[in-house]
């Protein structure tokens, strides 16, 4: 449904995509995941025909961006960055124009706005003006507009900012209603928000695709260490070396409180035993231990900050410990 | 419903819920009307003075009040037309919604030509308000209608230029304000090539920077001249305008 072949994006002085590529099958649902400023908007800008692609092709329910750009608005659902309303209409003549641009009429326009209204949960506002509404509603207008011609692609750029919670898994539970029957590309920098709706996840960062693939298998894939959070009551000066020089132990951080260390141990390989031990002979005064997983957040910390050159540490130390105490 | 037609129609609701239109129309009436007044009191103390000189008058209500007006009329629209332009682009581009427009199945030449037949719908309710005011002279006095009828055409097809400067001036920037003034600024400048021409003389650059002022044109209308090369020129650079509008819709997307 949607092929997105070797484009790039570049602005007068910076690149904001670079070669990026990926592809969205029939039915699938596919979450864009990248921290502010990755490049997510001006992907989702190029798909949507509101901007071409400086190199590349992108072939979205059939038709080039590029060369079709009408046949490609026809079929697609846009939902941009801010939900693209007119504060002086209500809901429904807001929904009317929308579906006349489209070329929607009579019972057909009167159908679809009806499922859209009672789909998202409008119809209490449908004779209010806009302007009125809160940013969640607007969202959800927003996402009624998209929804409203019953697109076979959806693209919807960050489509759960200014919900409250509850109103987020309504929308993600609708686009999980979505999936099957419509392609959907979704942006966001919420993990949750990808694992919870998405069936792939595209990792970008600084404008390169840096991993693809299902939430599970990414998590599992960047595995490559396993951690240990060990506190200690009375840490000598040389724990450190003493603690890396135990089997499996690469590499020993010291962060936050004195006498907290994180270990950075090989894959595979408890050294949790290990540490205990030293810890005990030592004399240290051994107050906890506990093995940290990598969760899909760290994952995401790590592909998208080590991109930029910062310190593993930094994704150590926002690393938050598993419940399994040792 | 065409998009065309939809757009036209959101855009005169538009129009008519802020009050814009309300503030600017009224002001444009109340204007136009105490002008006419001002003439018709002072083509009255004329008409006094002759009476009282030749014991007979017969004034010409066609110069002193329909001429005057007329000639006011290029000023006061010159001021009013900008504001009621200047939301046209600039608004959907700051409240982000040029990106769902443009996104939308339909061609950029039709949100071009939506925005600018509703403005101008406006533009025409408005001029077609003043239109009591040549029947109630009517009522009172003998005036010859070709030169009012012309003049009106002049109107439209002023007003209609006009407009079409505002809707690339809104096309060209996000803010309302500098739309605004961009597009007061480069009519003021249409109208004083006029004057930049006749400092020229009778020299072909003259004359064709005379050509590209308005007010020649204009002038021919309101005397009751109707000339093809007139309306040429209306009917051209009201294209112009809005054919760079389109261009400047379409590369804001490149940006």
């Amino acid at each position: 449904m949607i092929e997105v072949q070797q484009i790039t994006k570049r602005y007068a002085h910076h690149t904001a995509i670079d070669r990026v590529s990926f592809s969205v099958a029939k039915g699938e649902v596919l979450a864009f995941l990248g921290p502010n400023g990755a490049g997510k908007t001006t992907t989702m800008r190029i798909l949507s025909c509101f901007m071409p692609a400086t190199e590349g092709k992108a072939v979205v329910a059939g038709f080039d961006c590029a060369d079709q750009p009408l046949e490609v608005k026809r079929r697609i659902g846009y939902l941009p960055e801010t939900p693209p309303v007119y504060l002086e209409l209500t809901v429904t003549e807001y929904l009317q124009f929308v579906g006349r641009l489209r070329g929607l009429s009579g019972k057909m326009l009167t159908s679809s706005m009806q499922r859209e209204i009672e789909r998202l949960g409008l119809g209490t506002i449908q004779h209010r003006l806009i302007g009125n509404l809160s940013r969640g509603y607007r969202q959800r207008v927003g996402l009624a507009q998209a929804l409203l011609h019953d697109p076979q692609v959806l693209i919807l750029d960050e489509p759960t900012v200014g919900l409250d919670p509850k109103q987020i898994i309504e929308i993600r539970e609708l686009i999980k209603n979505l999936a099957g029957s419509h392609s959907v590309i979704l942006s966001t920098h919420i993990l949750p928000e990808a694992t919870a709706v998405c069936q792939r996840v595209v990792i970008i960062s600084g404008g390169r695709i840096v991993a693809e693939d299902t939430p599970e298998q990414l998590a599992a894939r960047l595995r490559q260490s396993e951690k240990i959070s060990l506190t200690l009551k009375s840490p000598a000066p040389d724990t450190d070396r003493l603690l890396k020089s135990v089997q499996g132990v690469q590499n020993v951080f010291t962060s936050g409180a004195p006498g907290t260390f994180l270990l950075e141990c090989e894959l595979g390989r408890d050294a949790r035993e290990e540490v205990a031990r030293l810890a005990v002979t030592s004399g240290w005064g051994l107050l906890e231990l506990k093995a940290i997983s990598m969760t899909l957040e760290d994952v995401f910390l790590h592909l998208t900050r080590t991109e930029e050159g910062l310190a593993q540490g930094a994704v150590a130390a926002t690393a938050e410990p598993a419940d399994q105490p040792a | 419903m065409t998009p065309v037609q939809a757009i036209i129609a959101k855009e005169l609701r538009s129009y008519f819920v802020s009050p814009v239109v309300y503030v600017v129309g009224s002001m444009f009436l109340l204007i136009v009307g105490l002008l006419a007044y001002l003439y018709v009191v002072f083509a009255g103390a004329q008409a006094i003075q002759l009476m009282q000189m030749r014991g007979s008058a017969q004034i010409n209500l066609n110069d002193l009040v329909f001429r005057n007006l007329f000639s006011s009329m290029r000023f006061i629209l010159l001021i009013i037309l900008p504001i009621l332009t200047m939301r046209l682009f600039a608004e959907e581009r700051k409240l982000r919604t040029f990106e769902f427009l443009l996104t939308s199945p339909i061609g950029i030449n039709e949100i071009v030509a939506g925005k600018f037949m509703s403005v101008l719908l406006v533009f025409l309710g408005l001029l077609g308000l003043t239109g009591f005011l040549p029947l109630v002279l009517a009522l009172f006095s003998d005036f010859n209608w070709y030169p009012v009828l012309t003049g009106y055409l002049g109107l439209i097809l002023l007003g209609a230029l006009f407009l079409s400067v505002g809707v690339l001036a809104s096309a060209l920037t996000e803010n309302q304000i500098v739309a605004a003034f961009v597009s007061f600024g480069l009519l003021l400048v249409l109208w004083l090539l006029a004057d930049v021409g006749s400092l020229l003389g009778d020299t072909a650059i003259g004359q064709a920077i005379s050509y590209l002022s308005f007010i020649e044109h204009y002038d021919h209308l309101v005397r009751g001249m109707v000339d093809t090369k007139d309306l040429t020129y209306f009917v051209s650079g009201l294209a112009l305008m809005l054919f760079l509008s389109h261009r400047v819709v379409d590369s804001t997307r490149w940006k």
